[in-house]
């Protein structure tokens, strides 16, 4: 195993930081994020209201605070439903080859024909919007990445040795996927999974942005940086605030996509996705 | 050559299709009837009843699927449901202003990209080599919509040198006007790509200059300005050519936003627009038609691929 590289650190400690602080976020807030105190409009950054208040009188602190969790779930929940799916889809194709590689591989090939806003754009066109639409919507956008790069490890697994004399000793199919295959394909899995989450963030906070994620009162940055727009002027801060967060959170989590990559698969170093 | 050529075309036509089935599949079979989704949800029996009838929404799915694809065969995209008019023509409009924001990206995307790329390349662990490096995290990362938001805050509303939204067209404006307008919107979508881009050609021109040819080119004694050119340069373009592809994906993706932000009349806007009123006609040959672009797209970066490839060009065959 190489060593821990430095960008790993940075990046983990920032993400672990975020997470601490979308966790304690209700009891460290120095208000109600959805308190409205029309005395104190637009009132912009001061000791009282760190990032300044919004066209309510909200503190936008608070509202940034009480928001961390949205961009952390989108990115996280969204990459687990791709990984749910994708993988074992990867897995199937992999191992039956034949017609069922033929039918998973080509609808991956469908998917991957339609650009990931468009998709995601597509299943929250016609429905109510919310978080766990968006989650969702973006989960499935990446599920064909997934499935494809699950595909193409286990696909090198299965012409190795140990597969060989699992076949050998009579083991199924369902053994030799689950327990030869699986615990060997983490590495790139995980890799591409943690470059992933940047992507499912940056997505679900764009989605929201349009207005097709969370919608008012909600806190989520993509939300609040549109709600933001009117004020642009005469209270930048209201959209400045939320929108250096999401920044440091997405290339904290970048970071550490690539610190794993360079750790986990250093043939993959410098190369793109 | 021609046999792929052949297969991807067809491949194109199947993607085209099955977004034809995907659309009218999403729109029309989750809960909710269209009818509802497009007068409210007070909307009287009879009202519905009325535009069931005028849309056809009263007749078999798959007779309304046939009947709308047909039409879509034809260039016929039905009428819009909010202006009144047919979507085709709003479609095409709305496609020319962003073909203008989307060409002009794609060009200075591949332009600076590569050309930042090579220099990091053949400077590496130079400063600028490392600040190239480190821009490109930062930019990669942040999104398109908060860049929006940035450039307006400094050079609309703090120097206000240029207009934060909207567009002129060449012939009322001049050309100035129609610069202004595009000047924003292009450079934001810009700077996350050319990040992508220039990176990745570094990374694929690295690996060409360590590799035994342009050893080779160097042991005859070439010079290295022609070694980097005629040798290295070709094969590590060809990566950068399908990231490029790949980066029209995420160029639509960013034309959406960027068009939002911006109040630019584009197909993105449009697409936008039809969602948040429910125009399904619309929105559905909007979906199509990017689709299409996308889908065409990638095969001009397939064929530009296998012709470049000096691989695929002699053996002549292709997978």
């Amino acid at each position: 195993m190489n060593r821990i590289p430095r960008t790993l650190w940075i990046g983990g400690v920032i993400v672990t930081a975020i997470i601490l602080l979308a966790i304690a976020g209700p009891w460290i807030a120095p208000f109600e994020p959805d308190a409205f105190n029309v005395r104190a409009r637009l009132q912009p950054p001061s000791t009282t209201h760190w990032f300044g208040t919004d066209e309510f009188g909200r503190d936008v602190f608070s509202r940034v605070l009480a928001g961390a969790h949205h961009s952390l779930l989108m990115g996280f929940g969204a990459t687990a439903i791709s990984l749910a799916i994708g993988v074992p889809l990867g897995l199937i194709a992999a191992f039956r080859r034949g017609w069922t590689e033929e039918v998973i591989m080509r609808g991956v090939d469908l998917m991957i024909s339609i650009p990931p806003v468009l998709l995601g754009l597509l299943i929250l066109a016609v429905t109510e919007p919310g978080l766990a639409k968006t989650i969702i919507a973006v989960g499935l956008v990446y599920v064909p990445i997934m499935t494809r790069v699950a595909r193409a490890v286990a696909l090198d697994l299965l012409a190795e040795d140990f597969v060989e004399a699992a076949r050998a000793r009579g083991e199924g199919g369902y053994h030799i996927l689950v327990r030869e295959i699986l615990p060997n394909a983490w590495p790139p899995l995980i890799v591409e999974t943690a470059l992933r989450i940047t992507f499912a963030i940056l997505l679900g906070s764009a989605l929201s942005f349009l207005g097709l994620g969370p919608q008012p009162p909600d806190s989520e940055w993509g939300l609040m940086i549109a709600e933001s727009r009117p004020f642009i002027s005469e209270a930048p801060w209201i959209g400045l605030a939320p929108g250096l967060c999401l920044c440091v959170l997405l290339i904290a989590v970048n970071i550490v996509g690539e610190g794993l990559r360079d750790l986990l698969d250093p043939r993959l170093r410098g190369r793109g996705h | 050559m021609l046999g792929f050529l052949a297969r991807r075309f067809v491949s194109v036509l199947f993607v085209l299709w099955a977004m034809t089935v995907m659309v009218f599949a999403i729109v029309h079979i989750l809960p909710g009837s269209v009818a509802h989704m497009i007068l409210g949800e007070f909307a009287t029996n009879q009202a519905i009843a009325e535009l069931e009838e005028r849309l056809g929404l009263n007749l078999p799915l798959y007779e309304q699927y046939w009947r709308w694809f047909t039409g879509l065969m034809r260039g016929d995209f039905g009428m819009s449901l909010t202006m009144d008019r047919p979507a085709g023509p709003v479609i095409l409009e709305a496609l020319g202003r962003s073909a203008i924001l989307a060409s002009i990206s794609i060009v200075l995307v591949a332009i600076i990209g590569i050309a930042l790329g090579i220099h990091s390349a053949t400077h590496v662990g130079s400063w600028s080599d490392r600040g190239l490096t480190l821009a490109q995290y930062f930019f990669i990362a942040v999104p398109e919509f908060f860049w929006c938001i940035l450039v307006i805050i400094f050079f609309a509303v703090w120097l206000g040198w240029l207009p934060a939204t909207g567009y002129t067209p060449l012939a009322d404006g001049g050309f100035l006007g129609w610069a202004k307008h595009l000047i924003l919107p292009v450079s934001t979508l810009v700077l996350g790509l050319i990040a992508h881009v220039s990176r990745l050609t570094r990374s694929s021109m690295l690996e060409a200059i360590e590799s035994k040819y342009v050893l080779a080119a160097r042991a005859k004694g070439l010079p290295e300005r022609i070694v980097l050119r005629r040798h290295a340069l070709p094969n590590a373009l060809l990566p950068t050519i399908t990231v490029l592809a790949v980066d029209v994906g995420i160029l639509i993706g960013g034309i959406v936003v960027v068009e939002s932000v911006f109040a630019f009349p584009g197909l993105g806007r449009m697409l936008i627009y039809a969602i948040d009123n429910q125009d399904i006609p619309l929105m559905m040959g909007g979906m199509i038609v990017i689709t299409a672009i996308y889908a065409l797209a990638n095969l001009v970066a397939d064929i530009l691929y296998a012709v470049l490839n000096p691989r695929i060009r002699v053996s002549g065959s292709a997978g």
